[in-house]
């Protein structure tokens, strides 16, 4: 099964593999969320939604509805 | 004389790139707006070495060159056009030392535009916490600049940052990658097509889906004929161009960086652990906003009164001094004086909440609330974002506006808009004080006075019909927007006290300064409404009143204030106050209070000068303001004029009218049509009446 940002549980990590360039804005991949690179979910809102992650570095909070758009490959430690 | 050096700040947002700036120009800084739109525009003078003067901007925070918003739009077209009178002989992009990666996307787009460009490095003493050490003259080496590393919190390297902005002039202009590189083929036809223009320029102006004004609109039309790409080719090649920043980026830092991540000590996840916990997120949340609740109701009220006082003695004082002054010694006791201090008497409250919100907004927890926030939020249709602009708005509704452009929807970010002026602004605030402690008794129950829960409960009026009309909103309003949100979390800091204080002075005083116009004018004008009258009742006032009162024996005194009386009924003020009162009785309320609510859709601030200019222009005694309020009697009823009933039914029309000529500019603004402030202006007025009618109706 493909996984995405939104299949992570608080602390897990993945490495991103695809982010479709016409459902996720420009301006989230010019903050880092482009593939090849790690992420980290930090944190989940209150009714699960918002997510914090931390992408390549940067610490931002996207909403599920843009996470399920972004493909990763777990890391399972 | 000394050529004035221009320098632009750029940088991502929390950067501490505001920080620098204050660093660099200390109180020698002014804040403006860019001609013809609302963004705001941060300049200042700073003295260089060998007595060379800078002029510098501070840009809006942006994460890169492709603009989003009106603000990030600012940057790019100062940047792209080299007639501009700001446009910078140096280009200073200003980064966190923990968020490096990020920050140089920025910094390489700017040198492909070939600009002479420095590297600030902020928050160094942030590094060894951090176990970040930096190989400088590697990077500088790389990235085709010069690196001034500085702490702004410690003070440190700001002399250096001066002098090597002075020898901007050994500056490399090349650029430190070539983005072009991701379509060879395309992008040699784009420079054989124009030669003359920059490369990463013409990128810019093709990619953009923002109108630029100005900017070069001709070499866009001519584009038009040569674009072979389609929207979604331009979309892919912009996403290949930042990865391929990013991986030059990635490869300069991994030498050039080294992180020992054992050495890193890192609250920020055990604040985020409480702040945004699922219970004690919102209970710390909640008391934050008491605090602020209880400062602006409690603490500002002894600055308040004593303000309030002295602006009475003073305007004694000149009528005692020049009673030879006639009508100027009036206008100025009676029309200036109290019409300055119903703006003076705002600065202690206006100055406690831009305080509580820097310091939300400087220790970066103002994004763990829109964290907190959004998925609640969104359930009105609103987004976390909104949340700052509703806080904001318990301060101002024009900041606040202003705040909602950095939400994404626009959906989300109109109803923001429209429901903003819902939340209790601090210019409703003196009209709810003043009315509170004339209708409200001074008991208390469980230890809070019942005056403060009424205030409290006005403020929950306004955030519940804030969000009540957003939902319903959300459901009326058929707008498809691309629903999409995304917020930084920076790092938690302990604010400066440099930039809350300079934020603080600078919101204040252009509250004071934009609004004090306006009161002050309207006061004027109701001072000459109120003194002049057309026909005999008014001029031949002292016969009538001597006449019809000749049997009584009544003293000089009360026969003086029967006539002030008699004239201020029959003046301009008095017709129009008498006109509207049909309108206005079955709220409770008398012509004086009419003519208050009519001047009030000025500005609803104005409501407490204007009585004090009507009943000060009647009589000659001390008093303050409340005190002739609560003389006042109701001409049909009896009683007084202000009781629980009149009183409630003021309160609510106060809490849902929409009564500023300035809100409804900047949404007309905002929202680019006229269409938007005229719903606005007309239903929240309505819900107003309707509400104070009921009101007045149960309880009288």
């Amino acid at each position: 099964m493909q996984h995405t940002i939104a299949h992570l549980k608080r602390g897990e990590k993945g490495i991103i593999t695809d982010v479709s360039s016409v459902l996720i804005p420009l301006k989230l991949l010019e903050m880092g969320c482009l593939p090849g690179n790690l992420v980290e979910l930090v944190q989940v809102a209150p009714f699960s939604d918002p997510l914090y992650l931390n992408i390549n570095g940067s610490h931002l909070a996207i909403r599920k509805e843009t996470a399920i758009h972004i493909l990763i490959d777990r890391i399972d430690e | 004389m000394s050529k004035q050096l221009n320098v632009a700040l750029i940088g991502n947002p929390n950067t501490g790139k505001t920080s620098v700036f204050n660093a660099l120009t200390g109180l020698n800084q002014q804040v403006g707006n860019y001609p013809g739109i609302t963004v705001e525009k941060k300049e200042g003078i700073c003295k260089l070495p060998r007595g060379v003067k800078a002029h510098i901007i501070d840009l809006p925070g942006t994460y890169s060159l492709n603009a989003s918003s009106l603000d990030e739009n600012v940057v790019i077209e100062l940047l792209l056009n080299r007639n501009d009178k700001d446009f910078p002989d140096v280009a200073v992009v200003v980064s966190d030392v923990e968020n490096l990666k990020r920050n140089l996307l920025l910094f390489t787009q700017i040198k492909d535009l070939e600009i002479p460009c420095l590297l600030v490095v902020n928050m160094a003493d942030r590094m060894r916490r951090k176990g970040i050490t930096l190989d400088i003259e590697y990077l500088e080496q790389q990235l085709e600049t010069k690196i001034a590393v500085i702490s702004t919190r410690k003070n440190e390297g700001i002399d250096n940052l001066k002098q090597q902005i002075a020898n901007y002039k050994e500056l490399s202009i090349k650029p430190c990658l070539s983005a072009s590189d991701i379509d060879v083929e395309y992008f040699n036809r784009l420079r054989n097509a124009f030669p003359n223009q920059l490369l990463y320029k013409l990128w810019l102006v093709i990619t953009q889906d923002v109108n630029f004004g100005k900017t070069d609109r001709k070499v866009i039309d001519a584009i038009a004929s040569f674009k072979t790409k389609s929207e979604g080719d331009l979309k892919r090649l912009q996403q290949k161009e930042t990865i391929k920043r990013y991986q030059f980026i990635n490869n300069v830092l991994k030498k050039g960086q080294t992180i020992d991540a054992s050495q890193a000590t890192d609250v920020r996840a055990k604040l985020d652990r409480i702040l945004t916990h699922k219970i004690w997120g919102y209970v710390i949340f909640f008391f934050i906003l008491l605090t602020i609740f209880q400062a602006i109701y409690d603490w500002s009220s002894i600055p308040m009164d004593w303000i309030d006082s002295s602006f009475a003695s003073l305007s004694n004082w000149v009528k005692d001094t020049f009673p030879g002054g006639g009508k100027v010694t009036d206008l100025i006791a009676e029309g200036i004086i109290s019409g300055l201090g119903g703006i003076v008497i705002f600065i202690p409250q206006i100055a406690f909440l831009f305080l509580f919100i820097a310091i939300l907004e400087e220790s970066g927890y103002m994004s763990r609330v829109v964290f907190l926030m959004d998925r609640v939020m969104r359930r009105f249709g609103l987004s976390g974002k909104s949340v700052v602009p509703l806080i904001s708005g318990t301060a101002c509704a024009i900041p606040a506006i202003m705040a909602t452009r950095n939400i994404e929807s626009w959906k989300e970010r109109l109803i923001t808009i429209l429901v903003t002026p819902f939340t209790t602004c601090s210019a409703r605030l003196p009209v709810y004080l003043i009315i509170i402690s004339l209708v409200i008794p001074e008991g208390r129950i469980l230890g809070l006075s019942y005056q403060a829960l009424t205030l409290m409960l006005l403020y929950l009026i306004g955030f519940g019909a804030a969000v009540g009309s957003a939902w319903v909103l959300n459901k009326i309003l058929k707008i498809k927007s691309k629903s999409f949100f995304v917020v930084e979390m920076p790092n938690y800091k302990v604010p400066l006290l440099k930039n809350v204080a300079l934020t603080v002075l600078e919101k204040t005083k252009s509250f004071i300064f934009g609004a004090g116009k306006i009161i002050l004018a309207i006061s004027i004008v109701l001072w000459v409404l109120a003194s002049y009258g057309p026909g005999e009742q008014f001029n031949n006032a002292e016969n009538i009143i001597t006449e019809q009162y000749a049997q009584d024996n009544l003293s000089t005194d009360d026969l003086e204030h029967k006539i002030a009386s008699h004239k201020l009924e029959h003046s301009f003020i008095g017709i129009a106050g008498h006109a509207i009162e049909p309108a206005i009785r079955p709220l409770g309320y008398d012509w004086k209070i009419g003519i208050a609510i009519v001047s009030s859709f000025a500005a609803r601030e104005v409501f407490v000068g204007t009585l004090a200019t009507i009943y000060s222009v009647g009589s000659d005694d001390e008093e303050t303001i409340k005190n002739r309020m609560a003389g006042e009697i109701n001409p049909i009823l009896g009683g007084p004029l202000f009781n629980f009933a009149s009183g409630i039914s003021l309160l609510l029309f106060y809490a849902f009218a929409m009564q500023c000529m300035s809100t409804l500019a900047i949404v007309k603004k905002e929202t680019n049509s006229w269409k938007w402030p005229v719903y606005q202006f007309t239903i929240m007025t309505a819900i107003a009446y309707i509400f104070a009618l009921i009101a007045y109706q149960f309880l009288k």
